[in-house]
């Protein structure tokens, strides 16, 4: 994802000759790419607005917009994005507003939501975006009063002159809107120990409407004269529809039309299926219960989980497909080592089950298709509109909607496109919603995977070899989304002797980013076996890892063995040791980790990972009953995610978050495919953590370093696992190499 | 299709509807009260939870057909007719709660019931009545907080927005 920064100065006649704008009022934008944020500039200018750029609006009353250009889906980014802005702005936050901006790239720039990227992506433009508004505001004020700015500062929303006369912001629009906007140079940037706003605990902007139950969520969406449809797709990834009985459900109460879609041929994209369209939620619904359909179910029948399990058990010890990276001899390390541990380890594929189940409402009308979606990555959505039903990128209109949870699920677009699809067949709006059985059925999932191991450690304990033969999924040739092991994973590149392979089975399931992909199940293998080598070494977890980390305060990335693995973000990215030993010792100590004693059946572990640009170490504190049940007594987070927390509720709100889906992933989920399609259909089958098991503490703890801000949706998930389950073998002596924890029997006496 | 008179939040509102569709749907489509969410269908998430003569319920599985005179109230009509919060609302809002905010409204309903009967609760009370609520973003100790918030057992401060 790229946000372009197009700062530059350009003066009100220059501006004027590029929109034609002329006379009473002033608009001129920081992303000078288009005229799109001339059409906001003009409207802005006809209510005496100030507009300076496509994110701030100060009105004559003195009322200051912040439009958020992310997609908002519980990260909270149009919270936090905003208070930046509003930081250098100098303007109170209890007086702000803010409004979520349309799909719109030319202005505003990039607009994805994945990745942990939105605050890295925006946060240094954004405190230029607010400080150059301010200095213009300074100005304005200097000027009227004609005195040097620098005797001026702004505070509260006011200009104050240093004799103490004052002028407030709403009073300064209509001269600010005279004056050229500085150049980057020409803007003096707030300092982080004036802060006032960042680093502490601000409630989400649509927190009002949450608690009262406002529309909000692109499932709320209702337009005059709109349609419901529902979209029946075949069990089994990519079947075909051969036959409906379209004119029987057209008979109906309430169904409107039925009609057949073929679908464009890809199992994440515009999926064959049926659709009914009805004046009602419920009367689609209910019709849908009639539909019959003859389905070709196609070659993914053939391709069930257990039989790739029990194909990988046979495959382990064979070389793998592809040699991930390779350093000095394993093999000859292993023979020489005092001790050996051989392990292997499983997840299954799990669903993300967004709570609102995916929707989008859309409309066309004029030539437009006019879209509200609950989207992460919205040019996928647009994208896939535009290719697949040949719709020019200029005749799609895209609204962002407040996603009921993402965790990557909205990066797909799936969703979107089948309503677009419906969409050109029915003359008025149309919401599609889709069943919570649909959504189960047919995610794009995380892929589950097998890891064989072999590890050993010499006389004193000391890793000196490390052999791991991974087997993932595929579709389509290539790995699903997080399903590639890289070359340069953790304990890669430390380790003298060390082989990464893996193997690839190819299915045609479809798969996709799932909340730190890739990291969310690796950090739980590396970091278990690191724990298994730490104990038959007899050494102390926290004590072997800082020995593997070893001294040097930085990895780069790729390294003699030369991996080849195929790069991803973190693959390509160097690896800061230092903060990360830094940050592992600092969890540590806030844990009180070697302090404590434990009665049999309760127990520390730890576990850290890099990952989203993000340093995390983590301890829990468990304690298993006789009969096998868990309870996380305290679970103690370690983050350096940089200088500044930006927003410390939402901040803590992400790592309680991420500590919890992690104990519930570990828990309960498992999604089973057997001949092609889904087995699980709800949360009966497929359970989700309840407050029930929540742990009983959770302490979170930001190490200020001073690397840029980054971001916190995802970084903290990866390690939760691996330290609950080191936790449960201090505390039980078993080893659980199994999700869900169900696959392994905890009970002790 | 039946015509059905609903007591919902202290207002009588005329439906015309199947009469085996749930309340839930017509809440949502005939009604415009989009608070109340829909998540499983099935009584298994609880994002749907109203109160039915004040006892939590939830709306995706009582048909239009069984409400009869009974009074309806969502999440729209917990604040007071002055549009001061309830308690539970204005718990949630100090500690910024919410992530995502879907199953929010369901969670607040159900806490609030959970007030009524029981001001004072203890852990397991707290986890025993949320049990049936998921939140997918996993806000669980938040929810804790706000629910002892709410029934003055805390004041707020430190675990939440201040």
């Amino acid at each position: 994802m790229n946000t372009p920064t197009l700062t530059r100065s350009v003066n009100r006649r220059d501006f004027l000759k590029l929109t034609g704008l002329a006379g009473g009022g002033f608009a001129l934008a920081f992303y000078i790419r288009s005229g799109g944020e001339a059409a906001a500039a003009e409207a802005a200018a006809a209510s005496g607005d100030f507009a300076p750029n496509a994110f701030v609006r100060i009105s004559p009353t003195g009322a200051v917009t912040i439009v958020s250009k992310q997609p908002e889906m519980g990260q909270g980014v149009k919270t936090s994005l905003p208070m930046i802005i509003a930081e250098q702005l100098e303007v109170p936050w209890s007086e702000i507003s803010i409004e979520q901006g349309d799909f719109d790239e030319k202005k505003y720039g990039g607009q994805g939501a994945g990745g942990s990227n939105s605050t890295p992506n925006n946060y240094d433009n954004f405190h230029l975006v607010g400080a150059t508004v301010r200095t213009m505001l300074v100005e304005a004020a200097a000027q009227t009063w004609g005195v040097p700015a620098a005797e001026c500062r702004a505070e509260k929303a006011t200009v104050i002159h240093s004799s103490g006369k004052s002028l407030k912001y709403g009073q300064l629009v209509t001269k600010a809107a005279t004056l050229p906007v500085p150049a980057k140079d020409a803007v003096t940037l707030k300092q982080p120990k004036d802060f006032k706003l960042l680093g502490t605990r601000i409630a989400q902007f649509d927190t009002p409407k949450i608690v009262t139950g406002k529309s909000l969520f692109g499932i709320d969406v209702k337009l005059p004269g709109m349609v419901y449809a529902v979209y029946e797709k075949c069990p089994a990834f990519g079947g075909k529809v051969v036959s409906a009985n379209l004119d029987q459900i057209k008979t109906l109460p309430g169904v409107k039309d039925a009609f057949i879609l073929e679908g464009n041929g890809k199992v994440k994209e515009l999926v064959p299926g049926v659709a009914i369209i009805a004046d009602s939620t419920w009367a689609a619904f209910s019709a849908r219960k009639q539909l019959k359909i003859v389905w070709d179910e196609g070659k993914v029948v053939n391709e069930s989980w257990e039989t790739f399990v029990t194909q990988a058990k046979e495959k382990a010890a064979q070389p793998g497909g592809r040699v991930l990276r390779k350093d000095g001899d394993p093999d000859a390390a292993l023979a020489g080592a005092a001790k050996t541990v051989e392990a292997h380890y499983i997840y299954p594929f799990i669903s993300h089950a967004n709570l609102e189940p995916q929707n989008t409402t859309a409309h066309w009308h004029d030539g437009i298709m006019e879209i509200w979606s609950p989207t992460q990555i919205p040019t996928i959505g647009t994208g896939m509109v535009n290719r697949v039903l040949g719709i020019a990128p200029d005749k799609i209109k895209l609204h962002l909607n407040r996603a009921g949870g993402g965790f990557g699920r909205r990066i797909g677009a799936d969703y979107l496109i089948e309503a677009a699809a419906i969409a050109q067949k029915v003359n008025a709006p149309v919401k599609l919603t889709w069943s919570r059985e649909d959504d189960m059925r047919h995610d794009q999932y995380r892929p589950g995977g097998l890891h064989f191991l072999k590890g050993g450690v010499d006389a004193k304990g000391k890793v000196v070899a490390w052999k791991n033969h991974c087997f993932t999924f595929g579709e389509g040739g290539s790995p699903g989304s997080g399903g590639s092991l890289s070359g340069d994973e953790f304990p890669g590149r430390w380790i003298a002797n060390y082989q990464a392979e893996q193997t690839m089975f190819d299915t045609g399931w479809p798969m996709g980013p799932w909340r730190a992909p890739g990291s969310c199940v690796f950090a739980w293998v590396m970091h278990s076996f690191i724990d298994e080598l730490a104990h038959a070494g007899g050494r102390d977890p926290l004590e072997l890892r800082l020995e593997l980390l070893g001294d040097k305060d930085e990895m780069p990335a790729g390294g003699a063995g030369g991996g080849a693995a195929k790069g991803g973000k973190q693959a390509a990215a160097p690896y800061n040791v230092a903060r990360m030993r830094n940050v592992l010792k600092f969890a540590a100590a806030k844990a009180g980790w070697g302090t404590k004693k434990f009665a049999k059946g309760s127990g520390a572990g730890l576990a850290f990972h890099f990952s989203h640009r993000g340093y995390f170490a983590q301890v829990a504190e468990v304690t298993v009953t006789k009969d096998g049940q868990l309870k996380v007594d305290r679970f103690v987070t370690g983050a350096d995610i940089g200088a500044q927390v930006v927003n410390l509720s939402g901040a803590e709100n992400q790592v309680e978050g991420s500590v919890i889906d992690a104990l519930g992933v570990m828990m309960y989920q498992e999604l089973n495919i057997e001949r092609g399609r889904t087995v699980q259909s709800n949360f009966n089958d497929y359970p989700l953590i309840r407050i029930t098991d929540a742990p009983a503490k959770i302490e979170t703890h930001f190490l200020k370093t001073d690397y840029p801000t980054t971001g916190l949706g995802e970084p903290a998930l990866p390690p939760v696992a691996p330290a609950i389950c080191n936790a449960i073998f201090a505390a039980t002596g078993k080893r659980v190499r199994q999700f869900p924890l169900s696959r392994t029997d905890l009970r002790w006496s | 299709m039946s015509k059905y008179t609903l007591n919902v939040n202290g207002q009588s509102r005329t439906v015309d509807v199947a009469s085996d569709t749930p309340l839930l749907w017509v809440l949502r489509d005939s009604l415009d009260l989009v608070g109340t969410k829909y998540g499983c269908g099935v009584g298994l998430c609880g994002a749907c939870t109203i109160h039915l003569n004040g006892v939590p319920t939830r709306a995706c599985m009582t048909p239009v057909s069984t409400v009869g005179r009974m009074k309806v109230t969502t999440i729209e009509g917990l604040a007071a007719e002055s549009g001061k919060l309830h308690p539970v609302q204005q718990a949630w809002s100090d500690l910024d709660v919410a992530q995502c905010g879907y199953c929010q409204s369901g969670q607040i309903m159900t806490a609030a019931a959970l007030l009524k009967d029981n001001p004072k609760p203890n852990d397991e009370d707290i986890d025993g009545a949320m049990a049936g609520n998921l939140c997918r973003c996993a806000t669980y100790m938040r929810i804790r907080a706000g629910i002892k918030l709410a029934a003055g057992l805390t004041t707020a401060g430190k675990g939440g927005a201040q």
